[in-house]
């Protein structure tokens, strides 16, 4: 099995009187070659579980497999090429003084990768970025240029799940369909298992089978993206959620202002 | 009976070869309604909020054959004057209310900051028209955030108390750029109800920026839709699904939506003759 499974994970942020608990007993698992989606507001703890599975939260407990490794304290190197992580905002996550080629043949190389002029033009034409992207830097890019940059670092070693830290909420509509496209098209090509997080409802539906509802810390509901988009959700909270996601209603100021 | 009427206006910007137009030629009109105003970055829908209150800095340059604020040229006054018109005629509200609060002030003194800088009003009077105001954007304990920093306040609260120091003046006309943005979504939901709420209450014309197709849809009256630098469009909020322009509609069919599914999204293919063609009129003749 080499989906992800996670049970009765907890994760938590300094200790004592400061201690955050910033995901409580959350049991979840994804199939191989799903795609998986976390939906919440901010700090419901949905990017955090994202975070404790790559291993940059040392501080939590449970138990956590990931492509068909029991997870412990420490990850090891097969572990992180078969699982990459692709961040929110492509402003921050690529160097600034790194050139593409640069970015893509240092972990090309960390990798253990020979042949890395042959893969880099590879992964830039498969995340759709011609051989004239090769020597640019970050602030010659538009938004979703270097989005598909940061997506083909994740694709270079090769991986079998890709975690999806809101790959498009900085980017204009227009080109977030593209970087969709995109992502829909590797996962077909590669069968590559996704577990995404996006605080919008719209785009979890679109890319994603399964989706779990966080609230809190907490997996409030888990649902199927029909079940979502019949708008048959269990709990309250879920339903709330979908209407705000649907659009503004005149009379709910009269809720807003009790 | 309209409030503001702007006419061919321009905002430029000088670069190191050439000269950059991030607005061209524009030319609306806002009655008592809420207008919205849609784009993707760069659109030029932000610049135009800016340039009608003249908040471009130099070397940007702002020109237009007038932009009539009840009637009075606001591009013919000196600076001193314009001051008057900021605040207390038209006010804005920014995105991020991380960046637009005083982070060394507490929430009362700027709020009553914003009062009194407009009005002649006794210490005791501007304290209680704050709490008041506090109160009118639904925070639930204004004793306590009267006295409160910005940060220990969440974004949803420092949202609404941005509101609360614009609306305090009493203007005529509320600008409101990308205005719940960086809020979650039910939170969103909660500051639009006020913005509505107030705007209605008081009879003021609201300008509201946004890249938020849907949001705008169902929050706004009458839409102009921007491309690079221009009105591209002009419709009645409702009918906004009906529009005809190929940048509208492919704006439209990009999003992924929950009602329908679709196994891949549409592209948009863009244009260049979108770029050229000329300004769309948002005026309305008053009366309509």
């Amino acid at each position: 099995m080499s989906g992800i499974a996670i049970k009765n994970l907890n994760v938590w942020f300094s200790e004592g009187r400061d201690r955050v608990d910033a995901v409580k007993n959350a049991t979840l698992a994804v199939q191989q070659g799903s795609s998986f989606g976390l939906v919440g507001e901010s700090g419901s703890g949905k990017s955090t579980i994202l975070r404790a599975l790559t291993g940059l939260v040392p501080t939590w407990d449970g138990h956590m497999e990931a492509a068909g490794e029991t997870l412990g304290k420490k990850r090891s190197a097969s572990f992180h090429k078969k699982v990459q992580m692709v961040f929110q905002d492509p402003y921050a996550s690529l160097h600034p003084r790194h050139s593409v080629d640069q970015v893509l043949s240092e972990t090309l190389g960390l990798h253990g990768y020979k042949d890395i002029e042959a893969r880099v033009s590879k992964l830039l034409n498969d995340v759709g970025l011609g051989p004239s992207f090769r020597f640019r830097y970050p602030h010659q890019l538009s938004g979703g240029q270097r989005q598909r940059v940061a997506i083909a670092r994740a694709l270079a070693p090769e991986p079998v799940l890709l975690l999806l830290d809101e790959p498009t909420s900085a980017l204009d509509v227009s080109v977030q369909a593209e970087i969709l496209n995109l992502l829909t098209d590797l996962r077909t090509e590669r069968n590559l298992t996704y577990l995404m997080v996006s605080h919008d409802l719209a785009v979890v539906s679109h890319m994603c089978e399964r989706i779990a509802v966080m609230q809190n810390g907490e997996v409030v509901e888990l649902m199927t993206v029909q079940d979502m988009r019949a708008a048959k959700p269990k709990q309250s909270y879920t339903r709330h959620l979908l209407e705000s996601a649907l659009g503004y209603k005149r009379q709910e100021f009269r809720e807003a202002g009790d | 009976m309209n409030i503001l009427d702007v006419e061919n206006l321009w905002v430029r910007f000088p670069t190191r070869s050439d000269v950059f137009d991030a607005v061209r030629g524009i030319s609306f009109s806002l009655g008592k309604e809420r207008l919205g105003i849609v784009g993707e970055s760069g659109s030029g829908k932000s610049m135009t909020g800016r340039a009608i209150l003249r908040l471009i800095r130099k070397p940007g340059m702002v020109t237009a054959d007038h932009i009539l604020l009840d009637g009075q040229d606001i591009m013919a006054i000196p600076e001193r004057k314009m001051r008057d018109v900021r605040g207390q005629r038209i006010s804005m509200v920014m995105q991020d209310p991380k960046f637009s609060l005083n982070p060394v002030m507490t929430v009362g003194d700027q709020i009553m900051e914003a009062y009194s800088l407009h009005a002649n009003a006794t210490k005791a009077e501007t304290k209680r028209k704050a709490m008041e105001m506090l109160d009118a954007v639904s925070i639930r304990d204004p004793e306590r955030v009267f006295r409160a920093y910005p940060h220990e306040m969440s974004g949803g609260m420092g949202q609404r108390i941005m509101i609360a120091m614009m609306l305090i003046p009493d203007p005529e006309i509320l600008i409101a750029d990308e205005p719940t943005s960086a809020l979650d979504v039910s939170v969103q939901t909660q500051v639009l109800g006020i913005i509505d709420r107030l705007v209605q209450e008081r009879g003021m014309g609201l300008i509201f920026i946004s890249h938020d197709l849907n949001l705008v849809t169902s929050f706004c009256d009458r839409v102009l839709i921007m491309y690079a630098g221009r009105i591209v469009e002009v419709c009645q909020a409702d009918k906004l699904h009906e529009a005809q322009h190929p940048y509208t509609r492919g704006l439209l069919n990009s999003l992924p939506r929950l009602d329908e599914p679709s196994k891949r999204l549409e592209v948009l293919k863009r244009d260049p003759a979108w770029r050229e063609a000329a300004s769309v009129s948002g005026s309305v003749s008053a009366p309509a």
